[in-house]
């Protein structure tokens, strides 16, 4: 019927630049146009990340837990050090692998898939984002071996302690190499949330309509527009910061400042301006990290219930929700810097309103899982997971949301137990089920699901005990960002005194947990080679890019374009003769009105 | 599995919600603005407590009970959703939630949309790398004039005190925060590099330095006794050893310290500190209540 093809598919084939499969291992593999071998790419940094990530934090630990105590290899742990490992710790996880793996990772690979397009509207733009996060990740790691070391101002790098280079150690070369290294980030973003709007707006396969994509479709869409948005204030900021720095501008340096003996030849700038850009990116940024794993986790648990998603339609309204809200309360992290009053009130009434959305997403999981015939695999498990964590992570923003409450809880270990839990933890749950859900699709191969199993319950239990006592320590009174508690064998604060065991136990739980993601590691890479061989649909669901085979081939549907009939989360229909029906499944001659095929970019007549 | 993993969320949340009874608390308060804080604190944290039972017992029961056993030819309810459901959980969260943050801006106002009473005892706080500058007004009750060029640590002129201001003849500059009881106090904060934050749990709120800014909070103290003061604030290399003492006297004892000659002022500031255990709460009169943690 050549008349069905509508403007729509023509424009698609257009728009992917048609290529050849590569035949060069470096075209393969290395310089690659492939979306699914950037999202592996983008995976295998992340993990690298990860690892670096998860290797400070438990040094931190350490040092804070034994001060004074002669390490082999590294010595002792000095302030300037632990510092030094806490600004890496947060830069590393937040972007380079909060932001690469959801989204660069299972975001590259499976969107195209999913909505049924044979590669991302700009493969050469892929390849490109990649590679120049990847240098972002290079210039990170280099600021470790660079004169004095990396920068001591945390993830936040505010000024003037960001701005002086000499008001502390590693804030000369280190600092600056953490500058180029975001701002290089920052571009890699970009490029990458270009691509993914484009291609989800122009690209979807016949039938798929908007209400038809899975729900990870939407979070991967509503997360590159966030970082489109958000992502040039960082940029823009890091600019700024270099001038300051190295250019004699004071865009966030007042007058008068009195370092090392000078009084610093700055005047007219001011360091609340930083904080404003910073966290205008910022906070849009925990909703990058965390949309993605919402998504999955829609989706996840959806299959593995069985069951369609309870309440869609709200879901993908909460995800907007979230997407615009998060950009209004970036001032809920300055409530005591010094900015207006009235201003932090209005951004606490707005910050509460963002739970709103973030509740009525666990009670959609809930009601997923209510009446459901649950198959408890692994990626079920950490989708599960997912949602406990999110909840005991994001519960306490109602807390620290509060310009009041936030007062005592300011800069305390209450904010480091909120977000870990809520971004942190959850996020990497959300990472996890999602790489045991589609490692057989992208590798041909399952993972073990007994080592998968003894994963889940350590690093559940281990993260619980990691962040929960975190809370207790911060409503002590514990201050963030202390290298140590205790000097020369002497506690400095005697309020801090009671806590030790609290410390203690918080460092072996998290000891625990770093090497429990060694078994992790290890059936990731056994099950590369010796995984049992999976077929296209080990998991029974109903999502296109399980309707392919695994690995799935160059152009995602060895030259098929796939039509879609029904929407994602089609389990347990009645009549139906299995307890899925896949997306791409027609109904028989004659069926009903849900088998109309519309055009993939057309509207939506399907209701539900 | 589904059994195994709906106990272990339920005995997670057990441990959570039983850690949260076992001892460990905030510090006494010392303010007069503490019980509004402290009451709204207990509201919020009942309130996510509730919340955060519910949901892990919600989670852990739906994982107990809708495991798919054995039997895969059995199926799922198939439902997409409810709409009625939908608006009513919305709005319950929405008025729990909004109503929380409304009445969470009560003390926050109190604190932060009036100006101190007049006659509360004004101290200038300086903070620097890594200490903090507490610089009084003397008997005129005006500061003397400061200016960065002007600070000599070899001079003890950590605040860059201008000796030429008349104003200044009277000032005392020391490290420690000495205020009396029952008497407002307003804090003028400042810094002279980075920013820092100033911080007393017993006083139950935190304010940034900004450098290049004069930030004014206030506060009453009603109990007396010898407190720590943290940087709560990353500010360099030594940001966790930027202890400072707030030392709050009875209205008598103060006064009198207040009153010295210069050459006298911080040897019996050293000896009142030293009469005060740190930590520990004192009324009005000096009389020893307890210790604050």
């Amino acid at each position: 019927m050549a008349d069905e093809m509508t403007v729509h598919e023509a424009h698609g084939a257009e728009a992917v630049h048609r290529h050849e499969p590569p035949k060069s291992f470096i075209r393969k593999y290395i310089f690659s146009l492939d979306h699914k071998v950037i999202g592996v790419q983008y995976l295998t940094l992340a993990l690298v990340a990860v690892f670096v990530g998860m290797v400070l934090s438990i040094l931190m630990r350490m040092s804070l837990t034994w001060p004074d105590m002669d390490w082999p290899i590294i010595g002792t742990i000095k302030p300037d050090q632990y510092l030094s490992f806490l600004t890496i710790h947060g830069t590393m996880m937040v972007f380079f692998v909060l932001t690469t793996a959801p989204q660069g990772g299972f975001g590259n690979y499976f969107l195209p898939i999913q909505i049924g397009a044979e590669d991302m509207a700009f493969p050469v733009l892929n390849m490109l984002s990649f590679w120049v996060t990847l240098v972002g990740f290079v210039f990170l790691v280099a600021s470790f071996f660079v004169y004095e070391g990396a920068p001591i101002g945390g993830w936040t790098a505010y000024p003037p302690l960001s701005a002086i280079p000499s008001a502390g150690p590693g804030q000369g070369a280190g600092m600056n190499l953490w500058i180029i290294s975001i701002a290089i980030f920052c571009v890699g973003s970009l490029l990458g949330a270009l691509n993914f709007i484009t291609t989800l707006i122009n690209m979807r396969a016949r039938g798929m309509s908007l209400m038809r994509m899975p729900l990870t479709c939407w979070a991967w869409f509503t997360t590159a527009v966030l970082a489109l948005l958000a992502f040039p204030v960082l940029l823009a900021a890091g600019v700024l910061l270099y001038l300051d720095r190295n250019a004699g501008t004071s865009f966030f340096v007042p007058a008068g400042l009195f370092i090392k003996d000078i009084v610093q030849p700055h005047s007219g700038g001011s360091p609340i301006l930083w904080q404003h850009l910073f966290w205008f990116f910022g906070h849009p940024e925990v909703y990058i990290a965390i949309l993605p794993g919402m998504g999955a986790t829609s989706h996840i648990l959806s299959t593995f219930a069985r069951k369609p998603v309870f309440g869609y339609r709200a879901m993908v309204f909460a995800i907007f929700a979230i997407g615009l809200l998060g950009f209004f309360v970036w001032g809920h992290h300055m409530f005591i810097s010094g900015m207006s009053p009235y201003s932090a009130m209005a951004f606490s009434i707005l910050t509460l309103s963002i739970g709103v959305p973030s509740a009525v997403k666990t009670f959609n999981w809930l009601g997923t899982l209510w009446g459901a015939k649950i198959r408890f695999t692994t990626p079920m498990l950490f989708a599960l997971g997912f949602v406990s964590l999110f909840v005991a992570g994001g519960i306490t923003g109602l807390v620290l949301g509060q310009t009041g409450l936030d007062l005592p809880m300011h800069d305390t270990y209450f904010v480091l137990g909120h977000f870990h839990l809520v971004m942190g933890v959850a996020a990497i749950f959300g990472m996890f089920a999602g790489i045991y859900f589609w490692f057989p699709k992208m590798f041909g191969r399952m993972m073990s699901e007994r080592l998968g199993r003894i994963h889940f319950w350590i690093t559940f239990i281990g993260v619980y005990s990691i962040f929960i006592p975190m809370h207790i320590m911060g409503i002590v009174g514990m201050p963030r960002r202390y290298s140590r508690f205790a000097e020369n064998g002497q506690q400095i604060y005697g309020f801090l005194e009671s806590l030790h065991p609290l410390v203690l136990f918080v460092t072996v739980a998290a000891v625990i947990t770093f090497f429990i993601q060694f078994l992790f590691l290890f059936n990731l890479l056994w099950s590369l080679f010796k995984g049992k061989k999976a077929g296209n649909n080990p998991w029974e669901a109903t999502t296109l890019e399980w309707d392919t085979t695994s690995p799935p081939p160059h152009d995602n549907f060895a030259g098929v374009h796939p039509v879609v009939y029904r929407g994602a989360y089609e389990f347990a229909v009645p009549g139906a003769p299995n307890d899925y029906i896949m997306q791409t499944e027609p109904d028989p001659a004659g069926g009903s009105s849900s088998s109309e095929v519309t055009s993939g970019n057309g509207h939506d007549g399907h209701k539900h | 599995m589904g059994r195994a993993l709906g106990v272990v969320i339920w005995l997670l949340t057990l441990a959570s919600v039983v850690l949260f009874f076992s001892g460990w608390w905030f510090p006494t308060a010392i303010v007069e603005h503490a019980p509004g804080i402290d009451r709204q604190f207990m509201i919020t944290i009942i309130v996510v407590g509730i919340a955060f039972v519910a949901a892990q017992v919600g989670l852990g029961y739906a994982v107990w009970r809708f495991g798919a056993g054995r039997n895969r030819d059995e199926r799922a309810v198939y439902t997409h959703g409810n709409n009625r459901l939908e608006m009513l959980w919305t709005v319950i969260t929405a008025v729990i939630f909004i109503g929380l943050a409304v009445m969470g801006q009560r003390v926050w106002a109190q604190l932060h949309f009036n100006q101190a009473p007049a006659g509360s005892f004004p101290v200038e706080v300086v903070a620097q790398q890594f200490a903090w500058n507490m610089h009084y007004a003397g008997p005129d009750g005006k500061f003397g004039r400061t200016d960065p060029s002007l600070i000599r640590d070899e001079e003890q002129n950590y605040i860059g005190l201008d000796g030429r201001d008349p104003a200044s003849r009277d000032d005392l500059t020391t490290t420690t925060l000495v205020v009396p009881v029952n008497r407002p106090v307003e804090l003028i904060l400042r810094s002279k590099d980075v920013t820092h934050s100033f911080w007393v749990p017993q006083l139950r709120f935190k304010q940034d330095l900004v450098p290049g800014m004069a930030i004014r909070v206030h506060f009453t103290p009603t109990s007396a006794g010898n407190f720590q003061l943290a940087c709560a604030e990353l500010c360099g290399m030594n940001h966790f050893s930027m202890k400072g003492t707030l030392l709050v006297l009875p209205e008598a004892e103060h006064g009198a310290l207040m009153a010295l000659p210069k050459a006298e002022f911080q040897g019996k500031l050293n000896e009142l500190a030293a009469k005060y255990e740190v930590g520990v709460i004192y009324d009005a009169n000096g009389t020893k209540l307890g210790k604050s943690y």
